[in-house]
């Protein structure tokens, strides 16, 4: 059982993929970054309604667990996930034109910000209710391993799911029934406004881990390339062996709660949210590719404009698309046989 | 047609639609081994094997939400509550993950699952474990639930209930469990959901019941008929979607309605259709809606305070001379 500490492993021994694959880390990340950004913007101008819950600083997490997964694995996810969606694979555009509440949205304009689903991507939401998509993505698992299959499905999920019962019921079913699902806690260390400390009697989340037999390790969230060799090695073991991970990302959301909590400074110091800019995975990250001659100035440069562009495309679109007609008030109540 | 028991028609409903398709399967607590807590899934893990017939611990929120996720990739899970009672530890899971899934997924991912168990009042289980559960349910869009009263119900509702779509919370009675009728043994049998029966045809007043309440109207019909009342008996068996039209129809032939339900009333399957047929058929009505129901209260455990708190043949018959005893009723008085 692998219940280690693991930080930068991958990034200290140089790196551990070519240049095409840094660069599309690095662009995974940067769409992310930007889209939500502008998906702030279009908050303040009222284009986008409700809650709306950003990712940025976090964004090393999604894009290195991604990067070791097939594309029939499975992901799921809490209602901060613009992020594990994008990495997923879904059309930016589409995922926009949800965050509009529009015809052309990934739910059709009924989910929002806290309910994009995928099924092209395997990406199953999207879930709001704190906890309660663990027990779900247990029974994924289940219907993985029922069929005989050898996908898994990622779990991401926050530092406030892990004191609801559902956390340690569904820990404790697919260690018990040795299920394929990797449990991904990203630690931004507030549950809202609740730091961990606060909120937990054991504050290393990767230990209980060793509670249910899990192997469990921590990462530092904010080094894509630690992030995917953590989780490539729990991909790995549990394709092979149809055991459960658990993985706690050290990482930290640098903007409110939501769109609702924007200074997010009650509870946190201006100080403490500056110090943790300054281990920014993108910035990190793309000072790494260029220190280690992978990609050039120009490459990278490159690849910012390929990403703005592609965002300028998502609000484009999302702006263009209809809002959806009120019949569908009522359609996809019922599915019909 | 075979005689059988409630227990053993959905015993069989359960067998026959997991021979059927390999993607059902059972899941909940006790019923494997121990072969279920009222003995529904007995011989199911000796037919099928522990891969399909799935023991679980004491997690109802877990194993439901479970049974939610296999049932978005692909899987047919019959998610057995012990008790209905246990299913609110699932309420969360089933109100906001499964009932919603489809809808806010904008189509992409439905919840074939069903929810099955005992719920409604019993014999002497005190507060927590004898109480009408359906109430919870049928508020929620997206779920359908259902209520068979008889063993053939039983039978061909659950098997629709399994082949259905949807998220569907089925709802069975203990105290039913060993009533016998007849029930057809075809193993295509379906009764679809969303359909009412009339049990007895009456032309004076039309009772609407549905499980233990159902039995007691029946008694109180036949006690009535002696007296010259006609009474007409209606079975919803899905609450929701409830079949209106069926209730309606029966109203505007008798135009007295006396609804009865073991629950506390208030805001109950009573109010509801009392409101949907004082909106669809008042000038149809001769008499207010009358609603027989449990007494608001918690459910006591003393027989004396049990038998006070539950709608009883009387409480019925009384309900039902009162409504035909309305402008001037030519027959009861």
């Amino acid at each position: 059982m692998a219940q280690t500490l693991t930080r930068s492993a991958a990034s200290s021994s140089g790196f551990g993929v070519d240049a095409e694959a840094a660069k599309r880390l690095l662009s995974d990340m940067l769409l992310i970054r930007r889209f939500e950004e502008k998906a702030a913007e279009a908050y303040a101008l009222g284009k986008i309604g409700g809650f709306l819950h950003l990712y940025i600083g976090e964004e090393a997490v999604a894009v290195g667990a991604t990067s070791v997964l097939r594309p029939d694995d499975y992901a799921i996810s809490a209602y901060r996930e613009h992020g594990h969606c994008l990495a997923k694979g879904s059309d930016p555009k589409r995922v926009m034109a949800e965050l509009y509440g529009r015809r052309d949205g990934l739910s059709k304009g009924k989910g929002g910000s806290m309910h994009l689903f995928d099924r092209t991507t395997n990406f199953l939401g999207g879930h709001a209710i704190v906890g309660a998509h663990l027990p779900i993505a247990v029974g994924v698992a289940f219907a993985i391993k029922y069929r005989g299959g050898d996908q898994v499905i990622v779990c991401y999920f926050g530092d406030g799911a892990v004191p609801e019962g559902e956390f340690h019921e569904a820990m404790n079913l697919s260690a018990l029934w040795k299920l394929p699902v990797i449990f991904l806690c990203e630690n931004n260390r507030y549950a809202m406004g609740t730091s961990v400390e606060r909120a937990l009697a054991q504050t290393e989340i990767w230990k209980f881990g060793q509670t249910y037999g899990v192997p469990a390790e921590k990462v530092d969230g904010m080094d894509v390339l630690a992030v995917r060799d953590a989780v490539g090695r729990a991909v790995a073991r549990t394709r092979q062996e149809k055991i459960p991970a658990l993985i706690e990302a050290d990482t930290y959301r640098y903007r409110g709660h939501s769109m609702r909590d924007p200074a997010g400074a009650v509870y946190r110091t201006k100080e403490e949210v500056e110090r943790e800019k300054l281990r920014d995975p993108i910035v990190l990250f793309r000072e790494k590719i260029l220190t280690a001659g992978l990609l050039s100035e120009a490459d990278l440069r490159g690849v910012e404009k390929d990403v703005n562009d592609r965002v300028d495309e998502a609000v484009a679109y999302a702006d263009a698309s209809p809002e959806p007609p009120g019949e569908w008030l009522f359609t996809d109540i019922y599915k019909e046989a | 047609m075979a005689v059988m028991t409630y227990r053993e028609a959905l015993n069989l409903a359960l067998r026959e639609e997991m021979r059927r398709d390999p993607n059902v399967f059972v899941i909940g607590e006790e019923v494997g081994l121990y072969e279920g807590a009222y003995k529904v899934t007995q011989g199911l893990l000796k037919e099928f094997g522990p891969q399909r017939i799935v023991d679980t611990p004491i997690a109802e929120s877990g194993f439901t939400g479970v049974g939610i996720g296999a049932a978005m990739a692909g899987l047919r899970p019959v998610v057995e509550m012990m008790t209905f009672n246990f299913a609110l530890l699932a309420l969360d899971q089933i109100v906001n993950s499964a009932a919603k899934m489809y809808y806010m997924s904008g189509g992409q991912f439905n919840v074939p699952i069903v929810i099955r168990g005992p719920g409604g009042p019993a014999a002497q289980l005190a507060a927590q474990h004898s109480q009408s559960m359906e109430t919870y349910f049928y508020h929620v869009p997206g779920l359908k639930v259902v209520r068979p009263t008889t063993p053939a119900d039983a039978k061909g509702l659950l098997k629709s209930s399994i082949r259905d779509d949807n998220p569907v919370i089925f709802i069975e009675a203990e105290t039913l469990y060993n009533v016998k009728g007849e029930v057809p043994e075809d193993p295509d049998f379906l009764i679809p959901l969303g359909q009412a029966i009339v049990r007895r045809e009456g032309t004076d007043v039309t009772v609407i019941a549905y499980m233990g309440m159902m039995y007691r109207a029946m008694e109180a019909a036949e006690e009535l008929a002696k007296e010259g009342i006609s009474v007409e008996l209606v079975d919803p068996r899905t609450l929701r979607p409830m079949d209106t039209e069926t209730i309606i129809r029966s109203v505007r032939k008798t135009h007295r309605v006396v609804v009865v339900e073991a629950g506390a009333g208030f805001a109950g399957m009573g109010s509801e259709i009392g409101a949907f047929v004082t909106e669809q058929a008042f000038d149809d009505l001769d008499a207010p809606v009358e609603r027989v129901t449990g007494a608001n209260a918690p459910m006591p455990y003393a027989r004396n305070l049990e038998r006070l708190k539950t709608p009883t043949k009387d409480k019925i018959v009384a309900a039902i001379r009162r409504v035909c005893n309305a402008n001037g009723h030519a027959n009861g008085s």
